[in-house]
């Protein structure tokens, strides 16, 4: 694609389980900067795409670069960011404040047997700042709402500094109202600090308004390219990726 | 008892390792409850059992190990049934709560066959399932409290690790923390916590020093370092009051202890429900 150094390069990935392949010869490169939508239909591999890239799961056949290493060999995890399904992540009972949350973010880059310090902090209250947060940072988690508690999961994966942003669904739970101020802010990122963006969803309005790459997926991969080229794409062609009739949803939850 | 806390050397003992299980098993509490492992506790209890069945049974046939503390073999059976667990739990990847009966039947099983070979033991065994103030003596104190520094120095380095696993297990391990090995290490000390606070507390009741505390906690914490100051507070609070009941009531001390904590977990509940009134 336009860029030689691509953050992502997957080459041929196939991925078996229990006899029945999930992913089917993946091939794709996501440059720097990009904001790439990946939609599909339920149990189309979009999960287990995403495992891979975050190393949760084995290479079993082809080949995952991230920042040109070998995923095998990938040792800079603090440059990639996740943010999860906030619904089936955590347990809303947990007795961790914002701050608490957000702090644990910067885990892996304090490293093992060192403590945070003083500019961790400091880190921590900027990007609650950032996200809109910081008046909470002293309130227990689970007593924020769907929304609230997504920007701090946001928080929590921008404050080591990744150059790459993976979401997963990160809208279920989110309110309708405000999805839509969620997704102006990744866009943000996207424009303001220059973070590469992997987006999955299963809301494709939201592909076509907001990302610049798009890319289904159904076991291996039925279309990549620019969202514009997505766009002129035409509902049959739609179909033919989710097996049925297919609405383009704009941001219905 | 303040004076006879000066005079009886096993007074002295009781207390003194009462006070640091207090700190002890809350603190390593938390953890096991937020990651919703409360029952591991009580699996390695009953094994923890076994290996002391199975000491004092070698000691009364065969007589080696005599002058072993018993102990010892309870906190070897108590880390190998939490590596039992470990492995059971991976391979029953869609069941992993099945370890705990698993290993809990299996302890108490043992128990069981290593008590009836040795035709029963004295009292001694009562005081291990229920505890007692007059069975510690200054060698257990001292074991005590090197498990009581290795413990605290463990969850003092491993702090953001253990937190953030106990948090987001998948946001850990994609993080990059070597969750398995923290999560191994943090088993360890769950069982050498259970070994050591056995002789207090007793083997039937250990568990519930662990949990009941961080129960009462959690109603009313903002927090999560909150939550583990508040614990060890009602913990030690239970122990050290406890203990002064059941030695001037002539009550076990596990037991005493025990119904001091759930009164504590009583009270906040209350208090928070006032609370929530009042707002």
């Amino acid at each position: 694609m336009e860029n030689s150094n691509p953050i992502i390069k997957i080459d041929h990935l196939t991925y078996r389980y229990e006899k029945e392949n999930v992913l089917e010869d993946i091939s794709i490169e996501i440059p720097k900067g990009a904001f790439l939508g990946i939609v599909g239909p339920n149990g189309s591999g979009k999960s287990t795409l995403l495992k891979h890239l975050l190393g949760l799961i084995k290479v079993q056949q082809g080949e995952i670069r991230l920042f040109g290493t070998d995923i095998r060999s990938f040792k800079e995890w603090d440059r990639i960011g996740f943010v999860s399904q906030k619904a089936n992540s955590f347990n809303t009972g947990f007795p961790a404040t914002v701050f608490e949350v957000v702090l644990s973010g910067l885990t892996r880059k304090i490293g093992l047997f060192r403590f945070g310090s003083r500019e961790d902090r400091k880190k921590v209250h900027a990007v609650l700042e950032s996200v809109g947060m910081r008046e909470f940072e002293n309130r227990n988690i689970g007593e924020l709402s769907g929304g609230q508690q997504q920007r701090v999961f946001i928080a929590r994966a921008l404050v080591s500094e990744p150059e790459l942003l993976i979401l997963d669904e990160p809208t279920v739970g989110v309110d309708a109202q405000n999805v839509n101020q969620f997704y102006d802010m990744l866009e943000n990122l996207n424009k303001e600090l220059h973070i590469t963006l992997v987006l999955v969803t299963h809301d494709i309005g939201v592909i076509s308004d907001k990302v610049t790459h798009v890319a289904c997926l159904n076991k291996n991969l039925h279309f990549h390219g620019s969202t514009m080229e997505f766009n002129a794409l035409k509902e049959q062609d739609l179909s033919s990726i989710y097996g049925h009739g297919v609405q383009v949803i704009t941001h219905q939850h | 008892m303040i004076s006879g806390l000066f005079q009886y050397e096993f007074l002295q003992n009781a207390f003194l390792t009462g006070i640091i299980i207090g700190v002890l098993a809350p603190l390593l509490g938390v953890f096991v409850v937020v990651r919703r492992l409360s029952l591991i506790a009580d699996a390695l209890s009953h094994v923890t059992l076994a290996g002391i069945a199975f000491s004092l049974l070698l000691e009364k046939k065969l007589g080696i190990l005599a002058g072993l503390n018993p102990l010892y073999m309870g906190m070897t059976f108590s880390v190998i049934g939490a590596l039992f667990i470990e492995r059971l739990r991976n391979v029953y990847k869609h069941y992993q709560e099945l370890a705990i009966p698993i290993i809990l039947s299996g302890g108490i099983g043992l128990s069981a066959i290593f008590i009836s070979i040795a035709d029963g033991f004295n009292t001694d065994l009562f005081s291990y399932l229920f505890g007692s103030v007059s069975a510690v003596t200054r060698m257990d104190l001292w074991i005590i409290m090197g498990i009581c520094i290795l413990v605290i120095i463990a969850i003092i380095v491993l702090y953001k690790e253990l937190f953030l696993l106990s948090f987001d297990e998948e946001h850990a391990r994609a993080s990059g923390v070597p969750a398995k090995l923290i999560h191994f290490i943090f088993i360890l000390l769950v069982a050498l916590v259970i070994a050591a606070s056995m002789r207090i507390v007793g083997i039937l009741l250990v568990s519930s020093l662990m949990t009941l505390p961080v129960a009462a906690s959690i109603r009313i914490a903002t927090g999560f370092k909150q939550t583990i100051l508040y614990s060890v507070l009602f913990g030690e609070a239970a122990v050290v009051g406890g203990l002064f009941l059941s030695y001037y009531l002539d009550w076990a001390p596990g037991g005493t202890i025990v119904l001091l904590a759930i009164l504590i977990l009583i009270a906040t509940i209350l208090y928070k429900k006032i609370r929530l009134r009042m707002v």
